[in-house]
């Protein structure tokens, strides 16, 4: 069960071999990794979109959609048929090129993040020893597409929900980043394969004091790079009719949220790598682990959205700078006390304590420092 | 496996090509904005070109920083001076002759190094050293290289001090 999906590679490998020369063999193989993930991305996206309604909808105590289908579970698939068949509208004054390169360029990375996932043992698509500078770099090409989205659309609001997005985009790729360095430190390599092979024997980074604060600024800014609410201003409905994406309509509309939904995936996928044991865990196979911590995480993603208003712009802008960016920056020194604490322990008393204290201390300094200028209570001494 | 080394020479070769075509562009188009995208497009190539001879960390890095930070500060500024994205904008300047002497020295300049290398792709031969690794060049970075390192540090730490001190609004007192 474990290595059901590596079986079936090796076996349709194995069928070419015994027709094909050999350097076939080796096409097949690429071949098969590009097809099974090219159709996971969508295939996850569509089912998100219906989860994401399913569950938002409960929370507000609705049902959701129910008509479409057994539980509505054909609904992704009307929504792709409608979004197929809508009329394709360009504006007059749109710059054409980027009109239509934009959304394709913004699903490009969010596909190509997909190749470094540890899906489950044995099941990462292209093991690159620098496979987390990968996922950041690939997924910091994202703003570009931004950008022309923005730009050519030639539309005042996206020009302006573009600039908040590629603002946020880069404000919170710093912390992000930063929030990773612990874990390289910790495993000493960069490799997605080698960080979960490190978190075996429920050595999961998530239980050490710098695992658990890095694993929550990495998806709290995964939330703001992905452009999902508590911090989707620049999509904001209510205020520039949801930015980038204004001008586009049908399927063009639909790859927008396609690439949203595939980097939620992706930065769940991500924390669950870096931070969660990624595939590791007990009795279950390997890839059935990573999708349920992951869907928990991505469920998390939906209880945010279902709960939380949209912040303003100077609150996520201090939220990055003021706030996340030195924490994460602390929580490396951390990381590197508990290392030399701990002698290759994974847990030690005094290195699990001395960091915590840290990190408590920083976190403490941090809320005195950035608390928020708030006005005497007014008194009105004729009223009373 | 002569056919897949084959398969992948076509793709460099494809690669570098549309480099060209994209500098090309960055250099001509008439639109600023345009030529940002191609400017960040020929470095994307050039970071496949990193990646296709295995130097993956430099290819990363040059993503990283040149097209996720450089590339979007530079089109973000062309977006946020709205003028300058307009089409009657002069995108080139009447410097040519100048660029073209500059090119014709970095040429001679690197034309010789590149025929010293011989043949491409460059056989690994059994005698060579491994290829370096992230590690490698971080206890590098520590050990041989610690005093340019820091010195850069300190540099990139004062231009962050200046910027925060240009950026600071004034109080009023």
């Amino acid at each position: 069960m474990d290595q059901m999906f590596v079986n079936i590679k090796a076996a349709l490998v194995g069928l070419s071999d015994k027709v094909f020369p050999d350097w076939v063999g080796v096409l097949v193989s690429i071949a098969v990794s590009i097809v099974a993930i090219a159709l996971l991305g969508p295939l996850i996206m569509m089912y998100l979109t219906l989860i994401e309604r399913k569950v938002v909808a409960r929370m507000q105590n609705r049902i959701g959609p129910n008509r479409v289908g057994k539980y509505g579970l054909l609904q992704p698939l009307a929504d792709g048929v409608k979004m197929l068949i809508k009329e394709d509208i360009v504006p007059r004054n749109a710059d054409k090129v980027l009109h239509l390169l934009a959304p394709i360029l913004i699903v490009a990375p969010a596909l190509l993040v997909f190749a470094v996932l540890p899906f489950g043992r044995n099941m990462t698509a292209v093991d690159l020893n620098v496979g987390i500078l990968f996922f950041a770099a690939i997924s910091s090409i994202g703003t570009i597409g931004i950008f022309m989205a923005a730009w050519g659309s030639n539309n005042k609001f996206s020009v302006l929900g573009g600039m908040r997005s590629v603002a946020q985009m880069i404000s919170y790729e710093i912390p992000m980043v930063m929030s990773v360095v612990p874990v390289l430190l910790a495993v000493g390599s960069l490799s997605t394969n080698a960080i979960v092979e490190a978190q075996a024997d429920w050595h999961w980074f998530v239980f050490t004091p710098w695992g658990f604060l890095g694993c929550v600024i990495f998806f709290l800014c995964g939330v703001a790079e992905c452009n999902r609410s508590p911090f989707d201003l620049a999509e904001a409905e209510s205020e520039i009719i949801a930015g980038f994406h204004t001008e586009y309509s049908g399927m063009k509309f639909a790859l927008f949220y396609m690439a949203e939904f595939m980097s939620a995936f992706t930065i769940s996928g991500m924390t669950t790598t870096l931070f969660l044991g990624g595939w590791q865990g007990p009795l279950l196979p390997s890839w059935l682990w990573f999708f349920l911590k992951t869907y928990g995480l991505i469920f998390i993603m939906l209880w945010f959205r279902a709960t939380l208003p949209r912040l303003r712009v100077d609150q996520l802008m201090a939220l990055a700078w003021k706030f996340l960016l030195p924490l994460s920056l602390v929580n490396i020194v951390a990381t590197c006390i508990w290392h030399f604490l701990s002698d290759e322990a994974f847990f030690t008393p005094a290195a699990f304590l001395v960091p915590l204290a840290l990190l408590v201390f920083s976190y403490w300094g941090l809320m005195k420092l950035n608390q928020p200028y708030m006005p005497e209570k007014r008194v009105y001494p004729l009223v009373d | 496996m002569p056919q897949l080394e084959f398969l992948i020479k076509c793709g460099v070769y494809g690669l570098m090509g549309l480099g060209i075509i994209a500098a090309v562009g960055a250099v001509l188009l008439p639109n600023l904005f345009h030529a940002g995208l191609a400017l960040a497009f020929v470095l994307v190539t050039i970071a496949g070109i990193f990646m296709s001879v295995g130097a993956e960390f430099l290819g990363m890095v040059q993503i990283l920083l040149y097209v996720g930070g450089v590339m979007t500060l530079i089109i973000y500024t062309i977006m946020l001076t709205g003028r300058l994205g307009a089409k009657d904008v002069r995108a080139q300047n009447r410097q040519g002759i100048f660029a073209a002497i500059a090119a014709g020295f970095f040429v001679c300049w690197i034309g010789p190094l590149i025929l010293k290398t011989g043949a491409w792709p460059q056989r690994e031969s059994d005698s060579a050293p491994p290829l370096l690794s992230v590690e490698d060049l971080g206890m590098s970075l520590m050990t041989e290289y610690v005093f340019p390192f820091e010195v850069l540090g300190v540099l990139l730490f004062a231009v962050l001090i200046g910027a925060i001190v240009i950026a600071r609004q004034d109080r009023p007192s």
